[in-house]
């Protein structure tokens, strides 16, 4: 062999030992050892690394959410009662509520036309109960379930779950309110025969 | 002398270098084509899951909202996978003895976690955070295409590198109105886009390119 071409084995193997370096670094990077979000982890019984609130601990921030408890015969509401919170309420009730209660609270949902349960009307002109529970019965079906509905604290924060309460209120509200309380431009758009009601 | 070589010899020592440079050049686009290839990006891939999930049944068909299920997608890097118990709120009753449930009830039973198959998976030396994204106008439409008409979930994107960066350079064409925009998945964009897309930028604060596309924004 020619030095030459020694020295070009040479630098071929460097390189080779260069890439395939490379390419175990990359690997490492790109797999750190270290857990991302819901990945599963070898080191627990359970395989998760997303651990389980321990029994008879708080986790932090949650200990707020007692300001906002109310007791199931109270009608206090624990937040400042704004416009910017019925938005809120509103959209947060299309998200989690809707499917089932649907948009009018009248308990027609998409998913209750597929054959989920029934749940009552929350505005039925007819049967007034859903309107006159306290607001602290609602906090506490929706915080705890009721029946073959399932709690919804995991899915909502506590403010949002009071949002979604005020929202229902103001839709129990508007489905039953007699028309001499609207205000005037809004009456005026009415159809003529509906203003009896 | 006589000489060693024909002329015609010219012809071919000129075009065994031309293809050498040319084989070489084929290569290279070769490599750099296989990269950004479904093969090696794994976009467009149906995995098959534990629960023959549909997200066209749940979202196209009963009009759910993702955030009914990725709760997390507004305020978190993460838009999370939602727990057997969020799927128990309605199959506990509905299809309540489907054998094709029977995984999510076993699961809700014993309290063992579903293990859900990753389709989306970026390298862990990048950053990508949802809130953000959702929270300025990018709908998820965008990045995930429309995952209303999807029986089985699959990466509608590359995820590459310049695929991001092809948005950061120029965000305005995708910035959606409002927030009911982003999780529309039949979103299209208006035909004055350009014109709104600028006003949007401005009035969310949108950094500029150069900072959008400096390394540290997403290798941190
Ligand atoms: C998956 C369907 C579903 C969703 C989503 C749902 N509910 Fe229900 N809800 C029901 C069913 C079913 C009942 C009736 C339960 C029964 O009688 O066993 C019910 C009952 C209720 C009741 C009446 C309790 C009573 O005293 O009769 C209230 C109040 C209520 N839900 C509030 C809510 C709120 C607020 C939300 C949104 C955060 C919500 N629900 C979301 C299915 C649902
Ligand atoms: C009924 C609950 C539910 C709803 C609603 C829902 N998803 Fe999902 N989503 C899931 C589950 C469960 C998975 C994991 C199984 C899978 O990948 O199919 C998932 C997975 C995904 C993934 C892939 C995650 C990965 O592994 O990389 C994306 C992306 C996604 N969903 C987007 C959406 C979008 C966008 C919407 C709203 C249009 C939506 N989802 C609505 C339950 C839901
Ligand atoms: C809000 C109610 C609701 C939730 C929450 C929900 N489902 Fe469903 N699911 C339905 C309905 C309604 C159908 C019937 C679909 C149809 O025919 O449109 C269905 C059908 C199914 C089917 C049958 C196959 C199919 O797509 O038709 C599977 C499997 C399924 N769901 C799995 C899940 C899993 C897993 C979860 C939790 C991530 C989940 N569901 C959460 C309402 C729900
Ligand atoms: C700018 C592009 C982009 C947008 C917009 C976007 N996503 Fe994603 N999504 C991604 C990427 C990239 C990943 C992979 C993340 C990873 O591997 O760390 C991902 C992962 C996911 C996952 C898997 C779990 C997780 O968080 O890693 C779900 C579920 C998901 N997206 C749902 C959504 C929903 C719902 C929306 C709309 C509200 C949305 N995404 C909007 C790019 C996007
Ligand atoms: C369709 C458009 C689009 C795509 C695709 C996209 N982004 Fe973004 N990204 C944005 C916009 C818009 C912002 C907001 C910029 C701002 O507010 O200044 C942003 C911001 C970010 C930020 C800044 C977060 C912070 O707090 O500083 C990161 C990190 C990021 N994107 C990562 C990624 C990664 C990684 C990908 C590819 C996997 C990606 N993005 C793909 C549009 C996009
Ligand atoms: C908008 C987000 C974003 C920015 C800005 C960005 N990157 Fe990346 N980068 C990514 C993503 C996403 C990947 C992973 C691509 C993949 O998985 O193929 C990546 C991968 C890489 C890789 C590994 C390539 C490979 O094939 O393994 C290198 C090296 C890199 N980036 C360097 C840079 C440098 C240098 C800059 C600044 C000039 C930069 N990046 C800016 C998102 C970004």
């Amino acid at each position: 062999m020619t030095s030459a071409s020694r020295s070009l084995l040479a630098a071929c193997a460097a390189m080779l030992w260069v890439f395939a370096g490379g390419c175990q670094i990359r690997q490492d990077m790109a797999d750190q050892p270290k857990n991302r979000p819901l990945s599963p982890s070898p080191f627990f019984d359970d395989g998760r690394s997303e651990r389980p609130l321990l029994e008879n601990t708080v986790a932090r921030g949650s200990i707020a959410d007692d300001d906002l408890f109310v007791p199931k015969e109270s009608n206090a509401f624990p937040l400042p009662l704004t416009p910017e919170l019925l938005k809120r309420g509103q959209e947060r009730y299309k998200i989690f509520c809707s499917p089932c209660h649907g948009i009018q609270g009248d308990g027609n949902g998409m998913i209750v036309m597929r054959g989920m349960k029934r749940p009552p009307s929350f505005t039925d002109p007819h049967d007034p109960r859903l309107r006159q529970v306290p607001n602290g019965y609602l906090y506490d079906v929706v915080t705890n379930g009721f029946g073959a509905m399932l709690s919804y604290s995991a899915q909502v924060p506590a403010t949002d779950r009071w949002a979604i309460i005020a929202y229902v209120r103001a839709l129990q509200l508007s489905r039953n309110a007699p028309a001499s309380e609207l205000p005037p431009d809004v009456r005026d758009k009415l159809p003529k025969g509906d203003s009896a009601k | 002398m006589a000489q060693i070589f024909h002329r015609s010899t010219n012809f071919i020592s000129r075009f065994s270098l031309f293809s050498a440079v040319f084989l070489v050049g084929l290569g290279l686009v070769g490599v750099l084509g296989l990269a950004r290839s479904p093969y090696s990006t794994n976009q467009n891939v149906v995995r098959a899951q534990p629960v023959q999930f549909s997200h066209k049944h749940h979202v196209g068909d009963d009009g759910l909202d993702c955030r009914y299920c990725h709760t997390s997608v507004e305020t978190s890097a993460v838009a999370g996978i939602p727990p057997t118990k969020t799927c128990m709120n309605c199959h506990s009753v509905l299809y309540a003895d489907a054998p094709y449930l029977e995984p999510i009830r076993e699961s809700f039973r014993t309290n063992q976690s579903i293990q859900w198959v990753k389709v989306h998976r970026l390298p862990d030396f990048v950053y990508f955070n949802h809130s953000i994204h959702v929270n300025k106008g990018v709908g998820c439409s965008t990045c995930h295409g429309s995952v209303n008409q999807m029986p089985l979930m699959f990466q509608a994107s590359p995820l590459l590198m310049e695929w991001c960066l092809d948005c950061h350079r120029n965000p305005e064409k995708v910035l959606r109105a409002t927030k009911e925009d982003v999780f529309d998945m039949n979103w299209k964009a208006p035909e004055d886009q350009a014109k709104l897309g600028k006003q949007f930028a401005i009035e969310r604060k949108i950094r500029t390119t150069a900072e959008l596309t400096s390394c540290s924004t997403c290798h941190r």
